[in-house]
């Protein structure tokens, strides 16, 4: 072993020169930073479920998820949250029956079809209409989407359906929610059509395969995971969007998915009540932090299952 | 300047005469000495026992086919291997006498005494000057005169008449081979004793290439010298000494590993080697 | 064809019976079809971007006047009436929010991409929150800024720095994001060049990584801001006040509003005077995230050229 000192020159240390303090504080306080996201989802729960648990005090969790009808500023208020949920339910619907399959073909398009510089030209476009901040969608449903929606209903429809809307409905914030999130969907569908290894596209091409034959039999289910990853994306944007909702689709808690019905979702709950004239520490107060935790969690699993979605695309390829 | 003819016969004989007379087999002031160094990465054992020892100015080539082990083990000798989270280092590496992977050892120290060149040529995208001023700025040397330091760099490296116009240029803008030396000039300002060199001529045409064998003979008057080659000529041509790896089945597992064949004065490597591994690599019939 | 010789014209008439055919097999209907559709998709969005801002620019134009931007709400003379403070209001909120999510947002990159073991469980598990921060409704941030920081335990009160760091919180995620993309970028022959030479791990950060890198943050940083300031929904929880008819003081005192905010409380009001002002609000948000997308991007190109 040649680990003794006795024929080193004199002088030599391979020592430590400094305790470098500095160093170690630096790398200290990066921990601290990168610590600082679950910091805040844990300070998110506790300020989530502090006031949560007040309000089960009031009304119990049975009675949250089974009461019928949602009136927290009547006389005699009902908590029936389910009311909120299918209205988050509706107005994501239609959001989704636009946003899902528009963003896809525009992924496809985007990654399969598009030459380079049409690309270059719709990318920042797509990155724009994503840019553009929830007010301004927001009045644009309300101001153009809903007049233009309501004078030209569909009145020859049977029944209620046909019935002419008031100015509030969940068509027209469904529409504008979904052209909202299908710059996510299409962004995160093209990221994983674009992860599929150009061998496998040379050689369907090669064995004479058409573009559509390559685009659905090969990009598609090579990006299955990140394309459902994307979907689900969009979902939760969608549940979680407040400000559209909020000045589309009204705020009456009402059990419908009939697109000229008006509802009342989690977030334009949330978003209507905390900035009206609520007494602090009344029941209603709580309930805003009990929908609000609910909304959480459910956006919570859904984002979850989109990140547990992505892993698995990155993995296949990378 | 030695004669360029005799630099590029295959089997330098003359170059080595009057050195090899006065060497053993085994360097007599080693300025490392490995014992049973194994390096791990993950669970696959990249390198087994290996026993070697590195002559004070003295040029050692490693040779033998990819995936023998012979990068690994050029990482080992200034702890560049712990840069990489899975590995792991077994065995002693001894630095004039201090083990290098010793517990109290700062790797930072050791790579502030041991230079290093890489494959690619990888200038800092800084000036010429702030390149080679790197080193001994970021080490905190006691420097009196920066301007001094690097002009002797530079001329070390044999850039100092090309470049000393446009110090302040951007360090990108020289060729392959002038960035190469420029990685020299910048090793050697921090006035280490030993320069690694790993496949420094890879990424080289064959006039930069000369040129760099060129300065590695000069260099070893002040500076002990080990190269990692592919290329056995350059091997030959330049190191007094030649260590040869292979990449061998381990007997209880069969997993492939890098071991150490046959290490050797150059001259007795390239024309009478010992192991018959030695002689089928060193003849094309393998590898 | 014409001009070709009779056995020319039964040459060829022979390859053409033959079975060998490289000529298009008349129309692929479902392929034009089906590209039809694709395009139909994304000329959607496309079409109603455009649709956006010409409704916008067309309802506005009247109010973009000098008035919009020096004087302040009014709820009488409407013909006159500005958005002075929401101007001001957002100006204090992105300031705050740009001291804190910079170097907040760096750091924990700095930490993921050089010094965090991927193997290790609490690294990974770092991520996931990331990732899942991301995605969270920034309604729920503002309810967390509401809860922590305008009341206690930070009790800032409705003040505009309140606003910047439930913002700071929400466009965290997307900093940090960002900047690991701008650090990985960073040669790792670089890195390998200056620990060789005997740097030490931060000093081959500081010299090597963060300036390689800084592009890369800026241009990140320039995107999530423009994010930032467009939100509306965590501001209306954390105090940024419908009717303000003075300027806040300064980020830590008096109340605030900011331009969204500001939009916002002019579109719930029916009045057709306050549609006019909010679309002429939305015009003017619009152009300044156009503005802040447009740097963003030229500094990514200029940046990908020269690498």
């Amino acid at each position: 072993m040649a680990s003794s000192t006795a024929d080193s020159p004199a002088g030599l240390s391979l020592e430590p020169q400094s305790r470098r303090v500095g160093e170690k504080a630096i790398v200290a306080w990066l921990f601290l930073a990168a610590l600082a996201a679950v910091l805040i989802t844990i300070a998110i729960v506790v300020a989530l479920l502090e006031p949560a648990a007040e309000f089960f005090r009031f009304v119990s969790v049975t009675e949250f998820f089974s009461t019928a009808r949602w009136t927290p500023t009547q006389a005699d208020p009902e908590f029936g949250v389910l009311r909120l949920l299918a209205g988050t339910g509706a107005a994501v619907l239609y959001s989704c029956i636009i946003a899902l399959p528009a963003g896809l073909g525009a992924a496809i398009y985007m990654n399969e079809y598009a030459s380079f510089r049409v690309r270059q030209v719709l990318k920042p476009l797509l990155e724009i209409l994503e840019g553009i901040p929830t007010v301004v969608y927001g009045f644009f449903a309300v101001a153009f989407v809903a007049p233009l929606m309501k004078d030209n209903w569909w009145t020859w429809l049977p029944g209620q359906l046909g019935e002419e809307p008031g100015t509030q409905f969940i068509l027209a914030a469904g529409v504008v929610l979904g052209i909202m999130i299908i710059p996510t969907v299409a962004s995160v569908s093209q990221d994983a059509m674009a992860a599929i290894p150009r061998g496998l596209r040379e050689a369907a091409y090669g064995l004479g395969s058409t573009r559509m034959q390559v685009a659905t039999r090969v990009v598609v289910p090579g990006a299955l995971s990140g394309i459902v990853a994307s979907f689900v994306l969009g979902l939760s944007r969608a549940i979680g969007e407040t400000i559209v909702v909020l000045l589309a689709a009204g705020a009456m808690a009402n059990l419908s998915i009939l697109p000229n019905d008006p509802v009342f979702t989690m977030t334009a709950f949330i978003g209507r009540t905390s900035t009206g004239e609520i007494a602090y520490g009344t029941t209603t107060y709580y309930s805003i932090f009990a929908v609000g935790a609910l909304l959480f969690v459910v956006t919570l699993v859904v984002n979850l299952i989109s990140i547990a979605l992505v892993r698995k695309f990155r993995e296949v390829y990378e | 300047m030695p004669d360029l003819t005799e630099r590029h016969s295959p089997v330098p004989e003359t170059h080595h005469t009057t050195r090899d007379d006065a060497m053993a087999a085994l360097p007599r002031d080693p300025v490392f000495v490995t014992d049973k160094l194994n390096v791990y990465y993950g669970d696959f054992h990249a390198v087994t026992d290996v026993d070697l020892s590195f002559g004070k100015n003295e040029i050692t080539a490693l040779i033998g086919p990819s995936g023998c082990g012979k990068s690994t083990v050029l990482r080992c000798l200034n702890r560049m291997n712990d840069l990489i989270p899975t590995a792991r280092v077994a065995g002693t590496v001894s630095y004039h006498g201090l083990d290098i992977y010793g517990e109290r050892v700062d790797p930072i120290e050791v790579r502030r005494r041991i230079g290093m060149v890489f494959q690619k040529p990888n200038p800092f995208p800084k000036s010429i000057y702030d390149n080679v001023a790197y080193g001994p700025r970021v080490t905190g040397m006691k420097v009196e005169n920066m301007d001094d330091l690097v002009e002797s760099a530079l001329t070390g490296a044999a850039l100092w008449d090309e470049v000393k116009d446009k110090l302040k240029q951007n360090a990108n803008g020289l060729s392959g081979g002038q960035q190469q030396r420029l990685c020299i000039a910048r090793a050697i300002a921090t006035m280490p004793d030993v320069v690694l060199m790993d496949e420094p001529c890879s990424a080289l045409d064959p006039i930069a290439t000369l040129k760099i064998e060129e300065l590695m003979a000069e260099l070893r008057n002040n500076y002990t010298i080990i190269i990692v080659t592919h290329n056995m000529q350059q091997a030959a041509r330049v190191s007094d000494r030649t260590a040869f790896f292979s990449v061998q089945q381990k007997s209880e597992t069969g997993d492939r590993t890098g071991a150490l064949v046959e290490y050797d004065l150059t001259t007795k490597i390239f024309e009478s080697p010992a192991d018959r591994r030695t002689e089928d690599y060193i003849s094309g019939r393998f590898g | 064809m014409s001009h070709q010789s009779v056995r020319t014209r039964t040459a060829v008439q022979a390859v053409r019976d033959s079975s060998l055919r490289l000529e298009k097999r008349g129309v692929d209907v479902a392929g034009e079809l089906f590209r039809a559709v694709l395009l139909l998709c994304i000329v959607l969005g496309v079409l109603m971007l455009a649709t956006l801002l010409a409704y916008v620019t067309w309802r506005g134009w009247p109010r973009l006047d000098l008035n919009l931007f020096t004087q302040m709400p009014s709820s009488i003379d409407l013909t006159t009436a500005g958005f002075l403070p929401a101007i001001v209001g957002t100006i204090w909120i992105m300031l705050g929010v740009l001291v804190t999510v910079v170097p907040l947002g760096v750091s924990a990159a700095l930490y993921l991409e050089e010094y965090a073991d991927t193997e290790r469980w609490w690294n990974r598990a770092i991520e996931v929150f990331i990732q899942n921060l991301a995605a969270v409704p920034s309604i729920v941030f503002g309810i967390l800024g509401l809860a922590f920081i305008v009341r206690a335990p930070l009790a800032l009160g409705p003040v505009a720095f309140a606003g910047s760091l439930t913002l700071t919180m929400l466009v965290l995620p997307t900093v940090i994001i960002a900047s690991r993309e701008a650090i990985r970028a960073v040669p790792s022959t670089l890195r390998q060049a200056s620990m060789a030479l005997g740097a030490s791990k931060w000093q081959t950060v500081w010299r090597q990584v963060i300036p390689g890198a800084v592009p890369g943050i800026l241009t990140g940083t320039i995107l999530s801001m423009s994010r930032a300031i467009g939100e509306t929904a965590p501001l209306l929880l954390v105090g940024a006040t419908t009717f303000v008819q003075f300027l806040p003081e300064g980020p830590l005192e008096g109340r605030y509003t900011a331009i969204p905010v500001q939009i916002f409380q002019w579109v719930v009001r029916p009045q057709e005077e306050f549609r006019v002002l909010a679309a002429a609000g939305c015009l003017v948000l619009v152009v300044l995230l156009l503005l802040m997308n447009s740097v963003a991007i030229w500094l990514r190109a200029r940046f990908s050229r020269e690498s």
